[in-house]
């Protein structure tokens, strides 16, 4: 009675959470670009100018300001990741115009100095002073003052002109521009003539760091090359979307279907293991906020043959035993105990190719080999000792006791 | 079932024949023509047009010409969709003519574009080779550890082969290779180890109450492993190769020729555990036996090597 109930209470409390849950849970998996329409493009940086070489804080600061300038675009979760050495990705969801994109993205960055000389009534900051070349490579940073407060050192390559403009706006205000963002407006203190300068003023560390990087970066910006661009509607993104899920729920519930003709009792056990996975898969994915795409469905899909194997491996060896002769009980230990070794070593192995093919691939190869691992422990879980578990059970219920509820007939048993 | 009593291992000649006919034919057209790569691996732009209604190439022609790019696409139509592949990479300028061309005729039309460096293609190319022999070389080291060294080189072989022969009948057929196509393969690898382990897991398991005297020994376990396991192969097979077919038939178009690599991969994995892995090992193996007279050997001694 107790083997009932908690029969009973396993099968159907996970059932119940699974309803439950899945509709949020499948809300809250993130989507691909290839899903939801969007627009991806892989830049390598080069240096503007020649002889120069593309150093990782550049690469990271470029980073950094193509992030700034996607956030402004105002399309929702922009993402820059800088990769490898010199290499950025930009994935952007949900853009109308595409070639305003672009272009916004491929402007090196631009820094300048500007002044108010001879700007007419109402414009701010009308002169560009100083441009982000006139700048010391790496010549900007951080120092502090007697108080202690952060400041910025910085320094120009033509001391001549340097002098010339301190003297010109002394007292007035020289902004700090990147692109067309106000960052900073320090005042004119002194006439600089050995072409160095202190930029004070009471700026947290945070915001010195940032006003040097900045600085840096404009003295040596890097040019971006479209590598590799990918842009998917959004509407074509949800036809692909649909259609590999439509085709994978058929295939689920002909696997299903199969399992339960073939196996009877384990094979419903088996499905109902299988909707377990899938639904833990997800559950994963959610977590761990991974980004579905295309071959991560394949996978995915895949996948649901790969665990069934477990099954199939199993149920074959326990159906060996019980036409030997052995008795229902018996049969599914030994056919347990045996199959078990043959699903752990063929798993290990398929997780060892995986693995080097997370280690070694990049992109697509990565997505694809975390899903399959994924998979595999998953599937190790709830194919290999859930489904056992549940059998297990129902044998010692009695529910399972006969050869005809693991798909043999009793002619072909063999006499003991 | 007739599977029982086959001599799966009797006619492995014919089949190691077979194959590698087929791995010198795949080698001959791979060397002569190649593969068809797609714009993932060659450079140039790859743009597709969905629809509401059906629009076809002459439509389209005449807009691309237009533009002045009308020489250089070539226009492929499908259901509700058009696919144009420009071997130059168009210009943002040209790509935005492009499509307010277009959308003139169709307003509810919808792009995919995909514009591309083969390096990048190539550079993923030569990474998932690397994974794959770096993998052998894991394969190797764990497959002796939990069996033997000789279970571990039939593995790679019907591994590599399987790899192969899907990339050759890729050649043969003329059928586009893109970045899934590259994954496809990766999971047939992932897919062929697994049937094989289990196979050789069945061998290895018989080997240990087995007296094995003289090569027909050998030969004897080796069918009686395969057809115990011939039910598992074939099921396993069928229940992925079923998800595949779906994915086939009714996945985006996207994913199709990556489907079709795992539905033949899949078919030539499950072909090779049984008809080349097991066979090999047997050939390994037997050069240990053959050889020796029908001397009684204690059955312990052949317990030890597993």
């Amino acid at each position: 009675m107790k083997r009932i109930i908690s029969f009973i209470v396993t099968v159907l409390g996970l059932t119940i959470i699974m309803a439950v849950t899945t509709p949020g849970l499948l809300k809250d998996v993130r989507l691909g670009l290839d899903l939801k329409g969007g627009f991806e493009i892989l830049y390598e940086a080069e240096p503007l100018m020649e002889g120069q070489q593309v150093t990782k804080e550049a690469l990271q600061e470029t980073a950094k300001s193509l992030q700034k300038r996607a956030d402004a675009l105002g399309t929702t979760e922009p993402e820059v990741t800088p990769e490898g050495t010199n290499r950025i990705r930009l994935k952007v969801a949900g853009v109308t115009d595409e070639a305003e994109v672009r272009k916004t993205m491929k402007e090196p960055a631009n820094l300048t100095f500007r002044s108010n000389d001879g700007c007419k009534e109402g414009e701010e900051f009308c002169k560009i002073e100083l441009r982000g070349n006139d700048f010391v490579e790496n010549g900007a940073s951080i120092a502090y003052d007697q108080l202690n407060q952060p400041m910025i050192d910085i320094k120009v390559k033509d001391k001549a002109k340097f002098a010339e403009i301190t003297e010109r706006l002394l007292g007035q205000e020289l902004a700090i521009f990147m692109d067309d963002q106000l960052l900073s407006a320090p005042t004119v203190q002194a006439v600089l003539t050995d072409g160095s300068a202190q930029i004070t003023g009471s700026y947290t560390l945070d915001e010195a760091k940032q006003i040097r990087d900045t600085i840096n970066l404009g003295a040596l910006p890097l040019k971006l090359v479209e590598k590799y661009s990918q842009s998917v509607g959004a509407t074509l993104g949800m036809q692909s979307l649909t259609k590999t899920l439509q085709a994978g729920l058929l295939a689920s519930v002909a696997i299903l279907l199969f399992m339960i003709i073939r196996y009877r009792i384990p094979g419903l056990l088996a499905s109902f293991a299988l909707i377990l996975h899938t639904w833990l898969l997800i559950l994963v994915f959610v977590w761990a906020d991974f980004t579905l795409t295309l071959p991560g469905i394949a996978a995915f899909i895949l996948g649901v043959g790969m665990a069934v194997d477990a099954n199939i491996i199993t149920y074959e060896r326990i159906r060996e035993e019980i036409r030997t002769g052995k008795s229902v009980a018996s049969a599914v230990k030994a056919g347990g105990k045996s199959s078990l070794r043959a699903i752990m070593d063929s798993n290990v192995t398929t997780i060892l190719v995986a693995a080097v093919m997370f280690a070694f691939g990049t992109g697509a190869v990565k997505g694809f080999a975390i899903v399959l691992i994924l998979e595999i422990l998953i599937s190790i879980a709830t194919n290999v000792y859930f489904s056992r578990f549940l059998l297990n059970l129902l044998v010692r219920i009695g529910w399972a006791g006969k050869p005809s509820h693991y798909g043999v007939k009793e002619r072909d048993i063999r006499e003991l | 079932m007739s599977f029982k009593n086959f001599n799966y291992v009797g006619k492995s000649k014919i089949f190691f024949i077979f194959s590698i006919v087929i791995t010198v034919l795949g080698l001959v057209f791979l060397l002569m023509r190649g593969l068809n790569y797609g714009v993932d691996f060659r450079s140039g732009s790859n743009v597709d047009i969905s629809f509401k209604q059906q629009l076809t190439s002459e439509q389209v022609q005449p807009v691309l010409n237009e533009i002045g790019i009308g020489e250089d696409a070539s226009i492929t139509e499908g259901t509700d969709r058009i696919n144009i592949r420009f071997s130059d990479v168009l210009s943002e300028d040209q790509d935005s003519k492009l499509r307010s061309a277009v959308q003139k005729l169709d307003p509810s039309a919808t792009f995919e574009v995909n514009t591309v460096d083969p390096e990048m293609a190539k550079e993923l190319g030569r990474n998932a080779i690397y994974a794959v022999l770096l993998s052998c070389i894991g394969i190797i080291i764990y497959v002796s550890i939990r069996f033997e060294w000789r279970f571990a080189l039939a593995a790679i072989v019907a591994l590599l082969h399987d790899a192969f022969v899907v990339v050759s009948i890729f050649s043969i057929l003329g059928l586009e290779v893109d970045l899934t196509f590259i994954i496809a393969v990766l999971t047939i690898i992932g897919y062929s180890i697994n049937d094989t382990i289990v196979i050789f897991d069945r061998i290895r398991e018989n080997l240990r109450f087995a007296k094995i005297k003289r090569r027909s020994d050998l030969v004897e376990l080796v069918n009686k492993s395969l057809s115990q396991t011939i039910g598992r192969s074939i099921y396993t097979a069928l229940s992925v190769f079923i998800a595949a077919l779906f994915m086939l038939i009714l996945g985006g178009e996207s994913i199709r020729m990556f489907s079709l690599a795992i539905c033949i991969g899949l078919l030539i994995g499950a072909y090779s555990s049984i008809f080349i892995a097991s066979p090999l090992w047997l050939v390994l193996k037997g050069k240990n036996v053959s050889n020796k007279p029908q001397k009684a050997v204690k059955p312990n001694k052949d317990k030890i090597e597993i």
